[in-house]
């Protein structure tokens, strides 16, 4: 920085800054601290931010009168399936398009994105009666299967920017050294291009784990993540803000602090490298 | 996802309801007629536009001006970006329950209670402005992703052809217009497009605050297909519904991809 800064220039930005901030992240700590409260408290009027008798008994209520561990197992499953399924097809489709392009990669690669602009309603209904028929509703499997689909193209377009940056000079290396095809993927592709793979792994989790549309409309008890779980709690029952806030901070948590670490890989994962 | 598609299209030209099984008929383009002439899917066509253009409104101006704020000389930038960035990642469902029932309830809200402690009456959000509410809340879940994106881009600006333009005398409004736009504008394109894909279905939001009342207030596209064809089995004009959405997101998509190859190229 070559110009200088005046010290009430900082302070005033910070404040303003600060301030702006808090106030975007404030529905969230809210919840949080709600969920700490007991039902009366939630709604006193006027509202306390800390001074209150810190509880855990929402917690405890939440786990007991619905199985929590279950859809927090059935979101984890899901998720991270889906993802993973998505990479073991992607990686070889990135790879392939990066490293042995043909004229039409171009078009293949623009094409591949357009599904995902195909609006879910779009397939809804042959979707859902092909698992019924197939007994795949309300199950695991269907909903990785799905998400899997859903999200493919985003992990190839993302695989596909972090993999351009790598020179092809050291898989062809590899190959004069005697490496076969799947060698030369796993041994000297994946290792190098690790970064790029964990932020898109990491990156798709967040996307899957918030995925709202397929999770509710598929699903009914079993396989329930804790997007439809959370739903549950749309028809308000008496004093229920508390439980809710509980629920909800246990739910957003976990996806809220993988986040915070993937902050910096979103902007380029989510523009496709557009906006570096 | 082309199998699923052309069932889509073929379905939409049936009389194809899941009460009356084995009454499958041929029923060519009536149910296109009976959707496109339903007065809910002119609300909704409605309801969807006003959703994404409000939305992007908000976030891309809102999103512009916290970028511009945040690329200041600031102390402790990682942790407002690390709270700015938050709202994005909370699941569309938990967004919308904790905002209907903790802030706009008309009684126990917090809204309400700043409203009455100022002395104004309280404001019964989703029920005399129900698309509006929606309209906020999804503004406040995707404002983050503008803003950072935004700020991205705003790194990368050259701060000596700033300080070149500060010397010609160019103040901090010109500056905005003559440097820093021009230079936001692919990003601001990147934003509206990405936005416009994962707004156009929005579903979530409407399932859990207002199931799109009252009457079709708050339907968009996306949930009126959902009711015709999960709550009233209509495969056959919840299927031409679909069509018709796929064909207003295509229109959409064309000019993403156009500009998409176009990176590709540079």
């Amino acid at each position: 920085m070559a110009r200088k800064i005046s010290n009430r220039r900082l302070l005033f930005f910070t404040i303003v800054a600060w301030g702006l901030s808090l106030l975007m992240f404030f529905p969230v700590l809210w919840t949080i601290l709600t969920g700490f409260k007991t039902e009366a408290e939630a709604i006193a009027s006027p509202p306390s931010l800390f001074m209150f008798d810190w509880t855990m008994d929402n917690y405890a209520e939440v786990r007991s009168r619905s199985n929590y561990f279950r859809h927090f197992l059935n979101s984890v499953v899901i998720s991270v399936g889906s993802t993973l399924l998505g990479l073991v097809f992607a990686v070889p489709a990135a790879w392939s398009m990066v490293f042995s392009p043909s004229r039409h990669t171009k078009n293949i690669l623009v094409w591949i994105l357009s599904t995902k602009m195909l609006p879910a309603v779009g397939v809804l209904i042959p979707i859902y009666l092909i698992f019924r028929d197939l007994g795949l509703l309300d199950t695991r499997t269907g909903l990785v299967i799905v998400l899997m689909l859903v999200n493919l193209p985003i992990i190839i377009w993302m695989l596909y920017t972090y993999f351009k940056e790598i020179p092809g000079e050291i898989l062809e290396a590899a190959r004069m050294d005697g490496a076969s095809l799947g060698k030369e993927i796993i041994h000297v592709l994946v290792p190098m291009a690790l970064p790029g793979i964990a932020s898109t792994l990491l990156l798709n989790v967040i996307i899957a784990w918030n995925e709202a549309f397929w999770t509710l409309n598929l699903t009914a008890t079993k396989a329930a993540p804790l997007t439809a779980f959370i739903a549950s709690y749309s028809s308000p029952e008496g004093l229920f803000y508390a439980k809710l806030s509980a629920a909800s901070t246990m739910a957003i948590a976990p996806i809220l602090i993988l986040g915070w670490f993937s902050q910096k890989q979103l902007v380029r994962g989510l523009t496709f490298g557009a906006v570096k | 996802m082309i199998i699923p598609l052309s069932m889509t299209v073929y379905f939409s030209f049936l009389r194809y309801n899941l009460l009356l099984p084995g009454m499958e008929k041929w029923a060519g383009l009536l149910n296109y007629r009976f959707f496109l002439t339903d007065p809910a899917f002119v609300a909704a066509l409605a309801n969807t536009l006003l959703l994404v253009g409000g939305v992007l409104a908000i976030t891309v101006i809102g999103g512009v001006l916290v970028a511009l704020l945040l690329d200041q000389p600031i102390f402790g930038r990682g942790i407002v970006r690390i709270l700015m960035i938050s709202p994005f990642f909370v699941m569309p469902t938990v967004s919308a329950l904790v905002w209907k029932n903790m802030f706009m309830n008309p009684v126990n809200g917090l809204f309400a209670w700043l409203a009455k402690s100022m002395g104004f009456e309280a404001f019964d959000f989703f029920a005399s402005a129900p698309l509006f509410s929606i309209t906020l809340i999804v503004a406040w879940q995707w404002l983050p992703f503008a803003a950072l994106i935004f700020l991205t881009a705003l790194q990368s600006l050259d701060s000596e052809q700033k300080e070149a333009a500060e010397m010609d005398g160019a103040g901090f409004l010109s500056q905005f217009i003559y440097i820093t736009l021009p230079h936001l504008s692919r990003a601001i394109t990147v934003v509206i497009l990405i936005e416009t894909i994962f707004l156009l279905s929005i579903f979530a939001e409407i399932l859990v605050t207002t199931n799109g009342g009252p009457g079709y207030e708050s339907t968009n596209i996306t949930y009126l297909v959902y009711s015709q064809a999960l709550l009233q089995f209509n495969v056959g004009g919840a299927s031409a519904g679909g069509i018709i959405a796929v064909v207003l997101a295509n229109i959409v998509a064309i000019f993403l991809l156009r500009m998409i190859g176009k990176t590709l190229d540079a």
